[in-house]
């Protein structure tokens, strides 16, 4: 038995469930991978949470973006998290973000009729660099210069097209991203709130944070 | 066999098919809340059980148990909030005694996150989970299909909508326990007032590093007045049409009789309360 079925204008699962009707995106840059996600979680018409952390950790620099069911993707998640925790320590070396998304694939891919889990998942490792990956609801697998997911990436399919570079610096990714996440919360009605950012580089992970009543403009890193 | 037994699905389609309507569930239409402080977490909840439009309880306990420094507040299908709480409880305490440390509030919310997923919102269980250990003061909410959050503050149930209102407006940074006391029990009070599933006390659950305080009808706002009236008739209303009297001794001879303490006291039945 599904609990979501793909509509003409995103996901529409059970009232109850609680939906992550949102915008979220990761991009390649100069130095790695930029992942950006707004905070808002509904049950319906009802904001569950305004300050939702959308942006999860599977890896030391293998993040993803989850979008569709909340509690479905928590759990794709943390399965990965718990796969990915075991491979570094038994291979003494950590995973690359292909193992990663080979990973989520393959959990989405065998559990497609009882999940609604759209997922991007973006890490650096010493092998590959950043690389960017994407997971529809279907379970297939792409590898993108970047990717943009949720209900409210349908008005900035035109914006990302138009504004997207390659190699670009981490200052001009980051714009970007924030300029495309601007949009989607002001077109989407489920998207919204504060709007959270994850660069991933051979120095690590290191977060940003723009809050709506700064006009998104701060107070950037943490 | 784990896994959730559905082989009564189809008895119940057919019998719901042939009129047969399901039986209620008491649900605690609730509005619970928690809330960080500094030094600990304060939960709260109304005390008000409902079973469609009436009420089945009106004085239930909504602040389950899991540790002596981990409590829960549950919403949603009471059955499923009562046995969920009870199962993590037994699970998490043979963890702590298997490990030898005080058990954790993450791993309280794992556990239950994960039975909850693996039963796929049919056990009907909304929680928030409050708990102070070795890590700091801790605030979650878990979700009938095993979603999470973490929060400063939060609610659930009914009148979440109601209690947040209240979180929304008055909430601050490093409020002290007092303060957080009453904050949790006013958006308690805004569920039992504008929520008609809530209703009735308020439950408060304290806890800091030191203990844990669970205080059972903090506030009891709802207490029956007295009657202004009743239909006792006045003596003699009816005629006497005609008197014959059983001495005691008489009657004693075929059952026991006990001599009442108190005069005042009529031999009647109890008093009845009648509605005025």
């Amino acid at each position: 038995m599904a609990t979501g079925v793909l509509g003409e204008d995103g996901i529409h699962v059970d009232m109850n469930h609680l939906k992550k009707g949102e915008v979220n995106m990761a991009i390649n840059f100069k130095d790695g991978v930029i992942l950006g996600a707004d905070s808002r979680t509904t049950t319906g018409a009802y904001i569950a949470n305004r300050v939702t952390d959308k942006l999860t950790q599977v890896h030391d620099t293998i993040w993803c973006c989850r979008s569709g069911s909340a509690a479905d993707t928590q759990a794709v998640a943390d399965i990965v998290h718990y796969h990915l925790g075991m491979y570094g320590i038994t291979n003494d070396e950590a995973p690359t973000t292909q193992t990663a998304a080979a990973i989520f694939q393959e959990l989405c891919y065998a559990n497609k009729d009882s999940l609604s889990a759209g997922m991007i998942i973006a890490g650096y490792d010493h092998r590959h660099g950043g690389q960017v990956y994407s997971i529809p609801l279907g379970g297939s697998l792409h590898k993108q210069a970047y990717a943009i997911g949720g209900s409210g990436s349908t008005y900035i399919y035109g914006y990302c097209d138009a504004n997207w570079q390659e190699n670009m610096t981490e200052a001009e990714g980051v714009k970007f991203v924030k300029g495309a996440l601007q949009e989607a919360i002001k077109w989407d009605g489920s998207s919204g709130g504060v709007i959270r950012m994850v660069v991933l580089t051979a120095r690590g992970a290191q977060r940003h944070l723009y809050l709506p009543d700064q006009r998104y403009e701060g107070p950037g890193t943490q | 066999m784990a896994g959730f037994d559905f082989s009564n699905h189809n008895r119940n389609a057919a019998l719901h098919a042939q009129g047969v309507p399901l039986p209620k569930a008491t649900s605690t239409g609730t509005t619970i809340v928690g809330c960080l402080f500094d030094g600990g977490v304060v939960i709260a909840a109304d005390t008000r059980a409902t079973s469609g439009p009436i009420v089945a309880d009106k004085n239930c306990e909504k602040l389950h148990y899991i540790a002596p420094q981990i409590w829960c507040a549950g919403a949603g299908t009471a059955a499923d909030t009562e046995f969920t709480t009870a199962i993590i409880s037994s699970n998490l305490e043979l963890h702590a005694l298997s490990t030898g440390r005080k058990p954790r509030v993450v791993t309280c919310m794992t556990l239950l996150k994960q039975h909850l997923f693996r039963y796929q919102g049919h056990i009907g269980a909304y929680l928030v989970i409050a708990g102070v250990d070795p890590t700091g003061s801790h605030l979650f909410t878990v979700h009938a299909h095993g979603s999470t959050d973490k929060l400063p503050y939060v609610t659930m149930g009914s009148g979440s909508l109601a209690a947040m209102s209240v979180f929304e407006t008055q909430w601050k940074r490093n409020l002290s326990r007092d303060d957080a006391v009453k904050l949790c029990a006013d958006a308690i009070q805004a569920g039992i007032w504008n929520d008609l599933g809530s209703g009735s006390n308020v439950d408060v659950a304290v806890i800091t590093e030191e203990k844990t305080t669970l205080m059972r009808n903090h506030l009891t706002p709802n207490e029956r007045g007295r009657k202004e009236r009743n239909y006792r008739f006045d003596r003699g209303t009816t005629a006497v049409l005609n008197e014959k009297i059983i001495k005691r001794e008489e009657i004693s001879k075929y059952v026991t009789v006990h001599e009442l303490q108190d005069d005042s006291v009529t031999a009647t039945a109890e008093t009845m309360d009648v509605d005025s």
